[in-house]
Formats: C-alpha cells, sequence, structure tokens
C-alpha cells in the first residue's frame, strides 16, 4: 500500500529532477539558436545588400531606353553634347568614355604587370629578407594611401611635369596611366606573391639540381606554373583601375576626346559620372545617361570577375 | 657561361624594380610631407576653412567629420561583420549557399566605390528622404567596408588551431560558447589588426561619400553636444565633407584662392592618419600575438 501511494510523489520527483537536469541545456540550446540565427542574418545581409544594388544599378541604367529617352545608337555613338541644342540632339554619345576608361587601364596594367610581378619575384626568390622587412611594409603603405592623395600627387606633381618636358597642357590620358599604374601595382604584387609563395619548394630544387640558373628556374618554371595566379592578379588590378573614379578624374582632364593619344586629356566613365552626377537634375535625360554608364561601370566590375573566376579554375585544373 | 651572363642581368633587373617601387614610396610621402607639413598648425586642425573671398583658415570641421563618419561606420559594421565571418569560418556548408555568400562578398568588395556611391545615394538619399547626410554616408562605406569585414573575421578565425576548438567541444562546450569564448579570444589580434586596416581605408575614401555624405558641412556649434540639433557636430542627419572629400572638392572647384595650400595641408594629415593606422595595426598585432602566446 505504501508503494502504490508513494508511486505518484516519485514521478513528481523525478520529473522535476529531471526538468531541473534538462534546463541549462535548453537555455544553452537557446543561445545556441540565438547565435546560429545572428550570424545567418549577417550573411543574408552580405546577399540582399548585394543584390538591391544590383537591382537598384540595373534599373536606373536601362531606364532610359526603355522610356525612349535616349535610343541605344545615340549611347554608342562618339558624339557627346548633352546640352547641345544642335538639330538631333542632345547627344550622348559615350563610346569615348568606355574606350577612355578601357584604355588607361589596359595601359596602365601593361606598365604594372612586370613591375609588379617582379616586385613579387623578387620578394620570394632573390631576397625575401629584404622583401619580407622593406618592400611588404612599403607596399602594404601604398595600398593605404587614399586616392584622392594620389589625384593630388598627380595633380601637383606629375602633370606639371608633363607640361613642362612635352609643351602640352599636361592633363592627359599619359599622367593618367602613371597615376593608376602605381595605385593598381600593390594588388598585383600581393596575388602575385601568394601565387608563387604557394609553388612547392620541390619544383624548385628540382630545377636547381638539373642545373637550371635562378633566372632559368623563374622564366621557365615559376612563371610558367604560376601564370593562372598572376593573371588573377592583373585583372584584380585592371578591374581597380577600371572603377578608380577620383585620383583618375583630376588628372585626366576631363575632355571628351578619342583616347588615342598620350598628350591629350580625355574622360573616363567615371570621370563623367563623378564631375556632372552632382551638376545634373534628376529626372532628366543628361542626368539618367550617367547612371547608364554606372551600369557600364557595374557589368565590366562582373565581367572581370568572372575573368577571375575562370583563372582560378583553369589554375585548378592545370 | 650565356646563362649565367642573363642571370645576372635579370638579377640586377629585379633589383631595379624593387628600388623603384621603394622610391615611388619615398618621393610620394616625401612631396606629400614636405608640401603638408609646413601648412599644418593648431590653426589649421582647429578652425573651420576661411570664407571664399579671403581663404585661409582650417580643415576642424571636416577632420572631425571623417572620425566621425569612420566610428558610424564600425558601428555598423563590427556587429554584421563579425557576425557573417562567424557565418562563413563555422557555420558555412560546402555547397551552392555558401557559394552564394562567397560570390557575394567577392563582387561586393571589388565594385567600384563610385558605384557604391551611386547606389548610396539612390537607396540612403533619395529613397529614405535623409538626404545627404552622415548617416548616408555611413551605410555606404558600410556597404564597401563589410565584405572587407566578413574576410578578415573569417580568416582570422580559420587561423585558429583545430585543436582549441575540438579540446573545448570535447569538454561538452556547445559550439556557440565555444565560439565566444575560445575561437573569438584566440582569433582577436587578426581580427583587430584587420579592422584598424579597414579602418584606415574608411578614412581615406571618398568617391562613395561624394553622393551620399555631401561635399559641404553646416557651421557647427562645438559646444553643442545635442545629437537632434542641425548645428551640433553629432547630428547624424547633417551633410558632412570629410577631408578626403574636401581635398577634391577644393581642386576640382578651385576657387579658393589658397587651394593648393589647404590640399596640401589635408594631404599630409590624411597621410599620417593612414600612416597611424597602418603602423598601430601592426604594433597591436604583434603585442596581442605576444601577450596571448607568451613568445618572448
Amino acid at each position: 500500500m505504501e508503494q502504490v501511494t508513494n508511486l505518484p510523489n516519485k514521478k513528481l520527483e523525478e520529473t522535476s529532477l529531471a526538468e531541473e537536469l534538462r534546463s541549462p541545456a535548453k537555455k544553452l540550446i537557446r543561445i545556441e539558436q540565438r547565435g546560429r540565427i545572428y550570424t545567418l542574418l549577417s550573411a543574408w545581409i552580405l546577399i540582399i545588400t548585394l543584390f538591391s544594388l544590383l537591382f537598384f544599378i540595373t534599373s536606373k541604367g536601362i531606364m532610359p531606353f526603355i522610356h525612349g529617352e535616349i535610343t541605344l545608337q545615340n549611347f554608342f555613338s562618339t558624339h557627346w553634347g548633352p546640352t547641345s541644342a544642335e538639330p538631333g540632339g542632345p547627344f550622348f554619345g559615350s563610346i569615348n568614355f568606355i574606350l577612355g576608361s578601357l584604355m588607361v587601364t589596359l595601359l596602365s596594367a601593361l606598365i604594372s604587370a612586370p613591375l609588379g610581378i617582379g616586385a613579387a619575384i623578387f620578394m620570394t626568390e632573390i631576397s625575401p629578407k629584404f622583401g619580407r622587412k622593406i618592400l611588404q611594409p612599403a607596399i602594404e603603405i601604398l595600398v593605404g594611401i587614399p586616392s584622392v592623395v594620389y589625384g593630388f600627387i598627380g595633380l601637383t606633381l606629375i602633370v606639371p611635369f608633363i607640361r613642362n618636358t612635352t609643351g602640352s597642357i599636361g592633363f592627359s590620358l599619359l599622367a593618367g596611366v602613371i597615376v593608376l599604374s602605381v595605385m593598381i601595382l600593390p594588388t598585383i604584387v600581393s596575388m602575385s606573391v601568394d601565387t608563387i609563395q604557394s609553388i612547392p619548394q620541390s619544383l624548385r630544387e628540382g630545377s636547381y639540381a638539373l642545373g637550371a640558373t635562378r633566372w632559368q628556374t623563374i622564366s621557365r618554371l615559376l612563371v610558367r606554373t604560376s601564370l593562372p595566379g598572376l593573371m588573377t592578379g592583373v585583372i584584380l588590378g585592371m578591374a581597380r583601375a577600371f572603377g578608380e573614379a577620383l585620383a583618375v578624374q583630376m588628372v585626366i582632364g576631363n575632355s571628351p576626346n578619342l583616347p588615342f593619344q598620350l598628350m591629350k586629356p580625355i574622360s573616363t566613365l567615371t570621370s563623367v559620372i563623378t564631375l556632372n552626377m552632382g551638376n545634373t537634375v534628376q529626372g532628366t535625360p543628361y542626368n539618367s545617361v550617367l547612371w547608364s554608364m554606372a551600369l557600364i561601370l557595374l557589368l565590366m566590375t562582373l565581367f572581370f570577375i568572372l575573368l577571375i573566376r575562370l583563372m582560378t579554375q583553369r589554375g585548378k585544373q592545370g | 657561361m650565356n646563362a649565367k651572363l642573363t642571370d645576372r642581368i635579370a638579377t640586377i633587373c629585379f633589383y631595379l624594380i624593387a628600388f623603384l617601387i621603394l622610391s615611388v614610396l619615398a618621393i610620394l610621402i616625401g612631396f606629400i610631407l614636405y608640401q603638408g607639413l609646413h601648412v599644418i598648425d593648431w590653426t589649421f586642425i582647429t578652425q573651420p576653412p576661411g570664407s571664399i573671398l579671403t581663404g585661409g583658415g582650417g580643415v576642424a570641421p571636416q577632420l572631425f567629420n571623417s572620425f566621425y563618419l569612420l566610428v558610424l561606420t564600425m558601428l555598423i559594421t563590427i556587429p554584421i561583420g563579425l557576425g557573417g565571418g562567424i557565418y562563413m569560418a563555422e557555420y558555412a556548408k560546402p555547397g551552392k549557399w555558401t557559394q552564394m555568400i562567397r560570390l557575394s562578398i567577392e563582387v561586393l568588395s571589388s565594385l567600384p566605390s563610385i558605384v557604391v556611391g551611386l547606389f548610396g545615394l539612390l537607396l540612403f538619399v533619395q529613397l529614405t528622404g535623409w538626404g545627404f547626410s552622415l548617416l548616408s554616408g555611413a551605410l555606404a562605406l558600410s556597404v564597401f567596408n563589410l565584405p572587407l569585414m566578413v574576410r578578415v573575421v573569417e580568416q582570422a578565425i580559420s587561423a585558429v588551431p583545430k585543436e582549441q576548438t575540438e579540446a573545448s567541444l570535447a569538454l561538452g562546450v556547445t559550439h556557440w560558447q565555444t565560439i565566444m569564448k575560445v575561437i573569438l579570444p584566440a582569433a582577436l589580434p587578426g581580427i583587430i589588426t584587420g579592422f584598424i586596416l579597414a579602418s584606415g581605408r574608411v578614412f581615406g575614401e571618398a568617391a562613395a561619400l561624394l553622393f551620399t555624405a555631401g561635399m559641404t558641412s553646416p557651421v557647427l556649434d562645438f559646444t553643442n553636444w545635442d545629437p537632434s540639433s542641425p548645428t551640433s557636430p553629432l547630428n547624424p542627419l547633417r551633410p558632412a565633407s570629410t577631408l578626403a572629400v574636401h581635398i577634391w572638392k577644393i581642386n576640382s572647384e578651385s576657387i579658393v584662392s589658397d587651394a593648393s595650400k589647404i590640399a596640401a595641408g589635408s594631404s599630409a594629415l590624411l597621410i599620417i592618419g593612414v600612416l597611424i593606422f597602418n603602423l598601430s595595426a601592426r604594433f597591436l598585432g604583434q603585442w596581442f600575438y605576444k601577450k596571448l602566446t607568451s613568445t618572448r
């Protein structure tokens, strides 16, 4: 009889004990879930930000063509006269700016790629100690210099120098190329260093054991093995050059010329946008065309990223 | 013989490249400091810009704005950056979804800052109706700073030895507690170094701010600390030009008579700021590392 009366009591005791034992675990599980949700939300914010950016810039950029404010033919022409009152105007030809952006990008990459890869080889193969102690911090400082400061130096040092040596006005494609090649150098160097360092030491030893000189090892083995990585660095640098706005705008002269003469002032997509976005009225075709140029900038960036992805995939296969 | 000669010539070329890069850096820094240091004095740092006619004055509001904007941006990006980084390093499983986040980080971090600025103009300035404001500027800067912060946190966490995590989990500590009490403290030096370097980048950024925080600064009353007052320096809804934007503006408009002087002084201030960020990141990183690993 006693047992029977005790039974419910015991059961109650058991459940409360189990409850007690379980409660900290429950609390921990709750904290665990909260942490998971917080980090997941943070990751979501990244994706949402990117997609809303793509959506907003794209819709704003294709608007003038959909509304018929500007025809594609007008946009992809070389005649720029957004306030022109001539018959057939205003003219929104942006080819000169697109070519201008491409031109400064290509030329600065041409200068910067050999220098950057050379510096990376110096840091990894020739003098690692000097490279790590002095060149590496120097490159890090170059990364840190703000782009307006590059622009200011270009404006007060490079432009007058070009003016005095060539007799042109100084503001030119050349000035833009010089400024940009310094700016994208760190990107190329650090990517190249990473790639070359990741080559197994045994490959180098094999080459030296065969009697190859250091230069032969570098040129025939290291550069070829790391080519995809080196190209990735150069393309990253080009992406940076293509999107750079203020430094370029300050030295390039901002005339809507075709960018085929080094000494002539030209314009790029970024320089036109920076200069005119604040001075044009929202909703006018002049303002809308700037958003279309921004869309082209965005598409070019996506194109560069696609190239880099292809490169890294090839690197993995090869 | 021929191969040896080529080798020697190549070596000389590599030395020349290294020397060239170092001298470019030396010229840049030397030129900025030479031009700017003698402009910087107490008035330059503590006075607002003079009128267009007289010139003179300083860059006090711009200097303040640069730091204030940096603080606001960090307030937004540090929690999200930490969360995102922890997610990528600890929770993300290989698959489509993780690849998607990685792609987002990659695209966001290589977007031109002017495009980020234009996005900010559309979303934060026009759609929300805040106008050119510190808040819009800070949000735009966050867009371009966030991917960097996530990467910093993820890399710092990945560098923590797996054994530490495993030991903690083996003791029955939950995953989240392990992250908070074991992994994060161990990753802290890397995270702090990365955050300071990111701060340097934010400090000098201009293109993303032109059309979000604006290019003007209202008259500020530095004795008024009520954030809702329009003349208060703390008001997050007032327009604000930073040092970097100021340099661009006076150079591109060049109405002010002593534009080049002010630009030189401001550039020197910016460079000094960035150098301080850079050095303190190195120093703090090493200090923390020594403290935590007790190496001498």
